[in-house]
C-alpha cells in the first residue's frame, strides 16, 4: 500500500496556512493543519490535480489603453496555464468593454471562461 | 483661478480615496470631492491585474482592476465629484487645497475636512545603496508592472528580482507568463517580505529559486545591464567573504519596500511616525493637523487592499463628522507605543473614546517572524490584555480589536509580542468594528 | 542662422571641428560662434554632457588650489568670474554659496593659511581665515572638533549638466552644428597638417580640430599621430541625498587638501540636494563608472570627518564620475606634432569652472595656429528663459496653464515637473533625446522616486515628440534600450502618457 505525505502550503487566502495531506493508493485519507473548508478543499485537490487562477492581458483597440486585463472565472489545471496564455496572446478585442464581459468562452475546452477584469471605454 | 468649497476632499482616487469619499458621503457629508492625478480612478490597483483582492471586503476573489471597478461603480452611482488628471500642489492648514489640471488650470478648494490618500512609492536602488554601474534595465517592480500590464512593453527577457516584496513576487510570475526567464529572487533578510501564497504560486509553481540571506553587491553593464554579483550575508547582514557569485541578466527588478507618499503632508507640517513614514493619527485617523485625516498606504503600507478600504472608511466617516462639527474635541492625548516584537502600530495615539464604543481596532507590523505568539497590551505598565496569534510574519499585518474596558483610563498604552507558551488554538479573530 | 543638433548627417566641410560634447567642447564651440566660421561639434553619445561633465561636484572653485602661473590657476579664476556674468542668460542654475576649507587642527590651519596666500597670488577675491566659532555659526552641522576654516566668498555651485546644455544650446542658436552618435574613427593628416576627420557618420574635411574629447582625448590625439600626453582616468564616487535634508550644509565644505585630491566634500547642489564625495582612484577603463562598496564606505567615512551626522537613510542615488587626468596641469595649446590640431585636454578639476575661460583661451590658440577670425554680427549671447512651473508663484502658474494646458499636467511628482516643461526640453535647439537627457534638463525623475512613477510617462512623451516607437527610446547611451515589444504587440503602438 502506497502512502505518501505531501506538505502543502495553502494559497486560498493571505493567511497562508501550511499543512500535510496524506494520500494512500491515490486517495486522500487525512488532512492536517488547514483551518477552513476552502483550505481543506484546496489541499485535497492540490495533491491530485493542482489548479490555478490565470490572469493576463489581451490586446484592445479603440480604448484609452492598449491592453485589457482578463481573468479566468475558475482555476485552470496547472499544466494548461501556458496553453491558455498562448491562446490569449492571440486574442484582440474592440472597445467598449464592460467588466465581466466574456472575452474567451470555454478556453481550450477546459470549461473555463476568461472575462474582462475592467471597463474600457471608447476613446476617439 | 476657480475657488470652490467642499465638506470633505479626498486627495487621491485609489482604493483609500474612494472608500474614504464614499464613507464620508454615507456619513452625511454633503459635498464630497475626490482629486486624482491619473486619468482614471483606481490608483495602483489598475496595474495589479493578478487575483487575490477582496476576499475579506467582498468575500470573493477579485483582480486589482476588478476590485477597483467595484468602488468606481459605487463612486459613479453617488453624487461625489471627481476631478481626474488633476494634481494637488498644496494642502494647507485650514483646508485650502490648490490643484492644477490641463483642463481647469489652477483651482483652489476650501475643504472643511481633508483625507490624505496619496498611497505610497517604491524604494529605489539609491535607497539601498547597491554599488556598480548605472545601466538601463534596472527598474522598480511597480514601474515594470505598469509597462507590462498597462502599456504592453517588456522591461527585459532575462530577469533577476531583488527583494522579495509582493510586487516582486507577482512580477516574477508575470514576466514568466510573458515569456521572460526569471532567474532568481534575492532577499537580504533571512525571511521573505512577501505573502506565503505568493511564494508558492509565483515562484515555486515555476521553479524560480528564492535566495534568502543574499545581497546584491554589484550591478554590471555600461549601456544595458549585463548581470549582477550576489553574496551571502550573515545575521548582521554583513557580506560573508568568498560567497560571491555572478548572475547574467538583462533586467533587474527591485522590490525592496514601499514608502508613504507623504510630501503634501510634510509640506503642511504634520507630525510623522519615523517608522511607518506616515502621519501620527488617532483612532479617527485624524493627523496632528485638525481636519486632516489619512488612510491607506499614505498612512502605513498595507499588504491587503481590503484593510485599506476599511481604514479609509474610518477616516472618511471621521472626516464627515468633523465637517459637521461632531467629532469629539479634546486632543489625541494618549500615546500608543510599539514595544518589544512590534515594529509599527496604528493608530499611534488615542483621542477620548466615544460613549458606547466597545472596542478599538489596531493595526500592527511585527518586528521579526515569530511562531505562535501573544499580542499583549500594557496599560500604564500593567499587562491589561493578551491574545494568541497562531503565527507572526513581518510581511502580514496584524489586525486586532482591543476591548475598550481593557484600555480603561490608562494614559500610556504599549503593545508587545511575546512567544506563546503553548500552541494557539485559533487564528486571529476579527471582531466587529463598533 | 540656427545650427542643428542630433544624430544627423555630417556636413562635407567645416572650418573647425570640435571633438567632444562635454562642458569644455560646448563652451569652446559657443566661443567660436562669435566669428564668421562654420563650427561643427561631434559627440559619440546621443547627448551632450555624458562623460565627466555629467558626474562631478558641480562646484565653481574660487581658485586657490592651483599653483600660480599654471593654466589651472589662470583659467579657474577667470572662469568663475565669467559664470557670474553668463549663467543667468544661458539658463545655467548657479548659487553663490561661497566655500569653506575646514581645518581640524593647528597643522591644517597652517595649510589653510598657505592656501589663502596662494589664492591671493592667483587673484582670488575676499579670502578670509575663520575661527572655530565663526565656522560653526555658519555651518552648525560641522563637527565640533574643528580648528577653523578658509572662507572663499567667490566659491559657488552650478548644475554642470545645464551648464553644458546652456553652452551647447547657445552655440546652436548661433549657428553651430552638433552631430551626436558620431564617433571619431580616424584623422587624416597630410604633410603634417590636418585635412579631415573620419567618423562613424562619414568624413568631414577641415583644417582645424579642437580635441576636447575628455577621457578619450589621448586616444584622439594619437589618431592624429600625436602621443605627447596620456589620459589617466581617475574615478570618484558620490552619494546624493534627498532635498528634505537640503539644510544640512549652507556652503561647499572641503576638508583641508592633501597632495592627491581636494578630499571628500559635503556640499549643496543648486537643486537643493546635498551630496558627499568624491574619492580618487586611478583606473584603466575610460568608461568604467561602477560604484563600489568600499568606495561608498570610504566617502561616508571621509564626509563624517566634516559632518558627523550624515542622513544616510535619505540617500537617493549613488554614482561615479571619471576625471581625465593628464598630469599636474591642463593640456591647452597646439599639438607639438600635427598642424591644425589643438588640445583642450587633461581637463580635470577645476575644469567645469574653467570651461568658459578655456573657450576664450582656445580661440587665441586657434588664431595663433592660423585660423582666420572675423567677428560675426548678430551673435546672440543668451538663451530664451524656460519657465519652471515649480518655481513660480500661483498667478504665474495659472497664466502658464492658460497659455499651454500641458503646464497643468504634473508628470514628475517628486520635483513637480509638468508635461509642457518636458516637451520644451525635447523640442529645444539642444533638445533631450533620452530619458536621462530629460532628467538632466528638467529634473523629471531626478527626485526621491528616481523615475519610478514618471519614467514610463517620460518614455511615452519622448516617443511621441520624437516620432519614434517606445522601444526605440533609450536611457542615455546609444545601446541603453529600455523596453522590448510584447510578443503580440506592434512596436509602433503608442502608450498612455
Amino acid at each position: 500500500m502506497a502512502r505518501v505525505v505531501h506538505a502543502i502550503q495553502c494559497i486560498v487566502c493571505p493567511i497562508g496556512c501550511g499543512g500535510e495531506v496524506t494520500v494512500e493508493d491515490g486517495t486522500v485519507t487525512t488532512l492536517t493543519g488547514f483551518t477552513c473548508n476552502k483550505g481543506l478543499a484546496y489541499a485535497a485537490k492540490e495533491v491530485v490535480s493542482p489548479k490555478r487562477m490565470v490572469t493576463t492581458t489581451v490586446r484592445v483597440s479603440g480604448g484609452g489603453l492598449p491592453l485589457l486585463p482578463v481573468v479566468s472565472v475558475a482555476p485552470v489545471p496547472k499544466d494548461r496555464i501556458f496553453d491558455c496564455l498562448n491562446l490569449l496572446r492571440g486574442v484582440s478585442v474592440m472597445a467598449p468593454i464592460a467588466e465581466g464581459e466574456i472575452v474567451v468562452a470555454d478556453a481550450l475546452g477546459l470549461g473555463v471562461d476568461f472575462r474582462a477584469a475592467r471597463d474600457i471605454s471608447v476613446v476617439q | 483661478m476657480r475657488e470652490l468649497s467642499y465638506d470633505v476632499v479626498a486627495i487621491g482616487g485609489g482604493p483609500a480615496g474612494m472608500a474614504a469619499a464614499l464613507a464620508a458621503r454615507e456619513a452625511g457629508a454633503e459635498r464630497v470631492l475626490i482629486i486624482e492625478r491619473d486619468r482614471e480612478l483606481g490608483g495602483i490597483l489598475q496595474q495589479c491585474i493578478h487575483n487575490g483582492f477582496g476576499l475579506r471586503r467582498f468575500e470573493e476573489e477579485l483582480t486589482g482592476p476588478g476590485y477597483a471597478h467595484r468602488y468606481i461603480e459605487m463612486v459613479r452611482n453617488s453624487d461625489i465629484d471627481v476631478w481626474l488628471d488633476t494634481t494637488v500642489l498644496a494642502a494647507e492648514p485650514g483646508g485650502v487645497i490648490t490643484s492644477v489640471s490641463p483642463q481647469a488650470g489652477l483651482q483652489v478648494v476650501r475643504a472643511t475636512s481633508v483625507v490624505y490618500a496619496m498611497g505610497c512609492r517604491e524604494r529605489t536602488r539609491g535607497a539601498i545603496r547597491t554599488p556598480g554601474s548605472r545601466p538601463a534595465g534596472v527598474f522598480t517592480a511597480g514601474a515594470a508592472q505598469r509597462m507590462v500590464n498597462m502599456e504592453g512593453y517588456l522591461p527585459g527577457k532575462e530577469v533577476v528580482i531583488v527583494g522579495s516584496g509582493d510586487i516582486g513576487l507577482i512580477m516574477a510570475r508575470r514576466m514568466t507568463f510573458e515569456g521572460a526567464k526569471v532567474k532568481a529572487v534575492f532577499e537580504i533578510m533571512p525571511y521573505s517580505n512577501g505573502l506565503t501564497r505568493n511564494i508558492v504560486q509565483c515562484l515555486e509553481d515555476f521553479g524560480i529559486p528564492l535566495y534568502l540571506g543574499h545581497s546584491v553587491t554589484a550591478i554590471h553593464g555600461k549601456d544595458r545591464v549585463t548581470g549582477i554579483t550576489v553574496s551571502q550575508v550573515n545575521e548582521k547582514l554583513e557580506i560573508v567573504p568568498d560567497t560571491a557569485f555572478d548572475v547574467a541578466c538583462d533586467c533587474v527588478l527591485l522590490s525592496v519596500g514601499l514608502i508613504p507618499e507623504n510630501e503634501l503632508g510634510r509640506a503642511a507640517g504634520l507630525m510623522l511616525d519615523p517608522i511607518t513614514g506616515g502621519a501620527l493619527v488617532d483612532q479617527f485617523r485624524q493627523t496632528s493637523l485638525p481636519g486632516f485625516f489619512a488612510a491607506g498606504n499614505v498612512l502605513h503600507v498595507h499588504d491587503l487592499v481590503d484593510w485599506v478600504s476599511e481604514e479609509a472608511a474610518i477616516a472618511g466617516r471621521s472626516a464627515a463628522r468633523h465637517a459637521r462639527g461632531e467629532l469629539p474635541e479634546g486632543g489625541a492625548a494618549r500615546q500608543v507605543a510599539a514595544g518589544e516584537g512590534i515594529r509599527t502600530v496604528v493608530p499611534q495615539r488615542l483621542s477620548p473614546l466615544e460613549p458606547g464604543k466597545m472596542s478599538v481596532r489596531f493595526y500592527f507590523r511585527a518586528a521579526r517572524p515569530m511562531g505562535a505568539s501573544l499580542l499583549q497590551l500594557y496599560a500604564d505598565g500593567e499587562l491589561a490584555f493578551e491574545r494568541k496569534l497562531r503565527i507572526v510574519k513581518p510581511s502580514e499585518m496584524i489586525v486586532a480589536d482591543i476591548p475598550v474596558r481593557k484600555i480603561g483610563a490608562a494614559t500610556k498604552l504599549e503593545f508587545r509580542l511575546a512567544p506563546a507558551p503553548g500552541k494557539a488554538e485559533t487564528e486571529e479573530e476579527i471582531g466587529e468594528e463598533a | 542662422m540656427t545650427g542643428t543638433f542630433g544624430a544627423g548627417p555630417l556636413p562635407a566641410t567645416a572650418d573647425v571641428v570640435v571633438i567632444g560634447g562635454g562642458v569644455v567642447g560646448c563652451a569652446i564651440a559657443r566661443e567660436l560662434t562669435r566669428f564668421e566660421l562654420s563650427v561643427l561639434l561631434i559627440e559619440r553619445a546621443p547627448d551632450v554632457a555624458t562623460g565627466t561633465s555629467k558626474a562631478n561636484s558641480g562646484i565653481l572653485h574660487a581658485g586657490f588650489d592651483a599653483d600660480p602661473g599654471t593654466w589651472k590657476a589662470k583659467l579657474n579664476v577667470r572662469g568663475a568670474r565669467l559664470y557670474a556674468d553668463l549663467a543667468e542668460g544661458l539658463g545655467i542654475p548657479r548659487k553663490a554659496t561661497g566655500s569653506l576649507v575646514v581645518a581640524k587642527d593647528a597643522g591644517q590651519m597652517d595649510t589653510v593659511a598657505d592656501l589663502r596666500q596662494r589664492g591671493r597670488d592667483n587673484g582670488v577675491p575676499g579670502l578670509e581665515i575663520w575661527n572655530r566659532d565663526r565656522l560653526l555659526a555658519h555651518e552648525p552641522n560641522v563637527s565640533p572638533e574643528v580648528a577653523g576654516a578658509l572662507w572663499a566668498p567667490s566659491g559657488a555651485i552650478v548644475c554642470p549638466f545645464l551648464a553644458t546644455v546652456g553652452f551647447a544650446e547657445n552655440a546652436i542658436r548661433n549657428g553651430a552644428r552638433i552631430v551626436t552618435e558620431c564617433a571619431v574613427t580616424g584623422i587624416d593628416v597630410v604633410g603634417g597638417a590636418i585635412t579631415a576627420v573620419c567618423t562613424t557618420r562619414g568624413r568631414v574635411a577641415t583644417r582645424f580640430v579642437v580635441n576636447a574629447a575628455g577621457l578619450h582625448s589621448g586616444a584622439v590625439a594619437r589618431l592624429a599621430g600625436d602621443d605627447s600626453f596620456t589620459i589617466r582616468p581617475r574615478r570618484g564616487e558620490y552619494i546624493l541625498f534627498d532635498r528634505s535634508v537640503g539644510q544640512l550644509v549652507n556652503t561647499v565644505l572641503f576638508p583641508t587638501p592633501d597632495k592627491v585630491s581636494k578630499g571628500i566634500l559635503v556640499a549643496p547642489t543648486v537643486h537643493g540636494n546635498v551630496f558627499i564625495g568624491p574619492d580618487a582612484v586611478d583606473i584603466d577603463d575610460p568608461d568604467d563608472r561602477e560604484t563600489t562598496a568600499g568606495g561608498l564606505a570610504g566617502i561616508v567615512a571621509g564626509a563624517r570627518r566634516i559632518v558627523p551626522a550624515l542622513p544616510l537613510g535619505t540617500a537617493i542615488t549613488e554614482f561615479a564620475g571619471l576625471r581625465a587626468a593628464a598630469g599636474k596641469d591642463f593640456v591647452i595649446g597646439p599639438s607639438p606634432v600635427t598642424r591644425g590640431l589643438v588640445h583642450a585636454a587633461g581637463i580635470q578639476s577645476p575644469g567645469l569652472t574653467s570651461a568658459p575661460a578655456i573657450g576664450e583661451a582656445m580661440v587665441e590658440v586657434l588664431a595663433e595656429a592660423g585660423l582666420k577670425l572675423r567677428p560675426r554680427a548678430g551673435f546672440v549671447p543668451v538663451n530664451p528663459a524656460k519657465p519652471r512651473f515649480h518655481d513660480l508663484d500661483r498667478p504665474a502658474q495659472a497664466a502658464l496653464v492658460a497659455a499651454d494646458p500641458l503646464y497643468g499636467r504634473v508628470i514628475c511628482r517628486c520635483e513637480t515637473i509638468t508635461e509642457a516643461e518636458i516637451v520644451a526640453a525635447i523640442l529645444s535647439p539642444c533638445g533631450a533625446r533620452t530619458v536621462d537627457g530629460v532628467k538632466r534638463r528638467v529634473r523629471a525623475g531626478a527626485g526621491r522616486c528616481q523615475g519610478g512613477f514618471c519614467g514610463p510617462r517620460v518614455t511615452a512623451i519622448l516617443a511621441r515628440e520624437l516620432g519614434i516607437p517606445v522601444t526605440a527610446v533609450r536611457k542615455d547611451s546609444a545601446d541603453s534600450w529600455l523596453f522590448l515589444p510584447r510578443a503580440d504587440i506592434g512596436a509602433a503602438e503608442g502608450i498612455h502618457a
